[in-house]
């Protein structure tokens, strides 16, 4: 059991700054993310993308916000729960919160911070007959494991980074790796394209464009699978069919735990401290909703601090809570790390 | 001025929608502002196709650009006459505009 003072679910912008604001008060944060890596719509969506609204920044990329942060909170050592999703939460005797995520890690505090976003990132899959009964049976829309593949047949279907970068990895490892998308033109970094194109030039894969498939077949494992290439089908034998056609984002389990739910967002006390209808979860970021609500990054900050201020009082009913600038007391980080302004120099000019 | 424009959501009903030219708005948000079924989850910025949409009338569009292309051929029920409604800027020569949102 990961025990800390906050629980935060969803490692985006506003989960992030959570754990600054918290840091400043001495409350320690746990963050659990469905996705891999920290950073949620920023690092998934759009990393490459400008932010011109962020205070203070004329012109931060998206990417580039989400390392400034995680360069922020390093003080306060938050602790991570990666590519798991929060599933379910429960109540125990002394009002702590245990949440447990899909692949059963157990997190407890006296405070949850809902941070979710858009929700759980899903992959898209596409709208074949069938296709759900291959799932785990063949068809693999996130790729884990690459030794899975090693000696095998895949075949990977899409036209962007995560199809060009894994039928690079996996060309190495299996027996053959087919790249089937419904154009000619892939939208990833140059880099990756150049490396497929190499790849097909020395017949290491097989690129097939433009091209889609169209039905699965096989017994207790998928076999082979029909691919429509320029209005003829065409059969293949294949081991795996890896569809990567992105990730959509689905508010998830999130959504049965009693929350109050309105357009698809969870509703918060805006007028106090973003707290939901369940005394000590709180919802900050794009997840939540109340009259005028705005879904920016920046609204998201001020909601975070806010629910810190509101999450200590909760944690400790007795202590008197004053608001610091950093200015003046500078940061203590939990590993005794440092920062602050400099001494005035004061000397007499005689 | 505002021009007319009408969305058959995904269930088939009619909504005749006013949108404002004056105010840089795209059709994603138009149909947001609006409350209906378009998550316009990036933001407009062509990366997700939650506003893709068929153009069911004859409107001088402008072309689409190579990332408009590029998210096109990876959505799911792209037919001819998709396009994804964050890319289509409101504008005068668009009165009366007919789209129908995507599966």
């Amino acid at each position: 059991m990961i025990k800390t003072d906050i629980i935060i679910i969803g490692a985006g912008p506003t989960g992030l700054f959570a754990v600054f604001e918290a840091g400043l008060l001495k409350l320690k944060c746990h963050l659990i993310d469905s996705l891999p890596q920290p950073g949620g719509q920023c690092a998934e969506i759009y990393p490459k993308k400008p932010i011109y609204d962020i205070p203070s920044r004329p012109e931060i990329l998206a990417g580039d916000l989400v390392d400034q942060l995680m360069a922020q909170i390093q003080p306060f050592k938050p602790g991570f729960t990666l590519g798991e999703t929060a599933k379910e939460i429960n109540r125990k005797r002394d009002g702590s919160f245990v949440v447990t995520t899909d692949k059963g890690t157990q997190h407890q505090a006296q405070v949850v911070a809902i941070a979710g976003g858009l929700g759980t990132f899903e992959p898209r899959k596409p709208d074949l007959a069938n296709l759900t009964i291959w799932e785990n049976k063949g068809v693999d829309y996130i790729i884990r494991e690459p030794e899975k593949y090693r000696n095998k047949n895949v075949l990977i279907a899409g036209g962007g980074d995560s199809a060009l970068d894994w039928t690079i990895v996996l060309a190495e490892l299996a027996q053959s790796v087919t790249l089937v998308h419904r154009r000619n033109q892939f939208r990833g970094a140059l880099d990756s394209v150049q490396k497929v194109q190499a790849l097909k030039d020395q017949n290491k894969i097989q690129l097939i464009t433009p091209a889609e498939v169209i039905t699965l077949d096989g017994g207790r494992h998928l076999t082979n699978l029909t691919l429509k290439v320029d209005g003829t089908s065409v059969n293949q034998a294949v081991d795996y069919f890896i569809p990567l056609f992105g990730l959509t984002p689905k508010l998830g389990p999130i959504a049965n735990w009693g929350l109050e739910i309105e357009k698809n967002a969870i509703k918060v006390d805006n007028s106090l401290d973003y707290q939901t209808n369940i005394p000590g979860i709180y919802a900050i970021g794009d997840v939540n909703i109340y009259p005028g609500k705005l879904k920016l990054i920046l609204c998201g900050f001020h909601e975070a601090t806010l629910m810190c201020q509101s999450a200590f009082q909760r944690i400790f009913p007795k202590k008197k809570n004053v608001l610091k600038y950093t200015t003046v007391s500078g940061i203590t980080g939990f590993d005794g790390s440092r920062k602050e302004a400099q001494k005035s120099t004061i000397k007499t000019i005689e | 001025m505002d021009i007319k424009i009408t969305v058959i959501d995904r269930s088939g009903k009619v909504h005749e929608l006013e949108a404002p030219t004056d105010i840089n708005m795209n059709l994603m948000e138009v149909c947001k502002s609006y409350e209906l079924p378009v998550d316009g989850t990036c933001g407009g910025i062509a990366m997700c196709a939650s506003c893709q949409c068929y153009v069911l009338s004859n409107h001088p569009l402008e072309k689409k650009s190579p990332d408009e292309e590029a998210m096109l051929s990876e959505a799911f029920y792209v037919k001819e006459n998709s396009r994804l409604g964050c890319q289509i800027q409101i504008d005068k020569k668009l009165d009366g505009l007919t789209v129908e949102l995507t599966p």
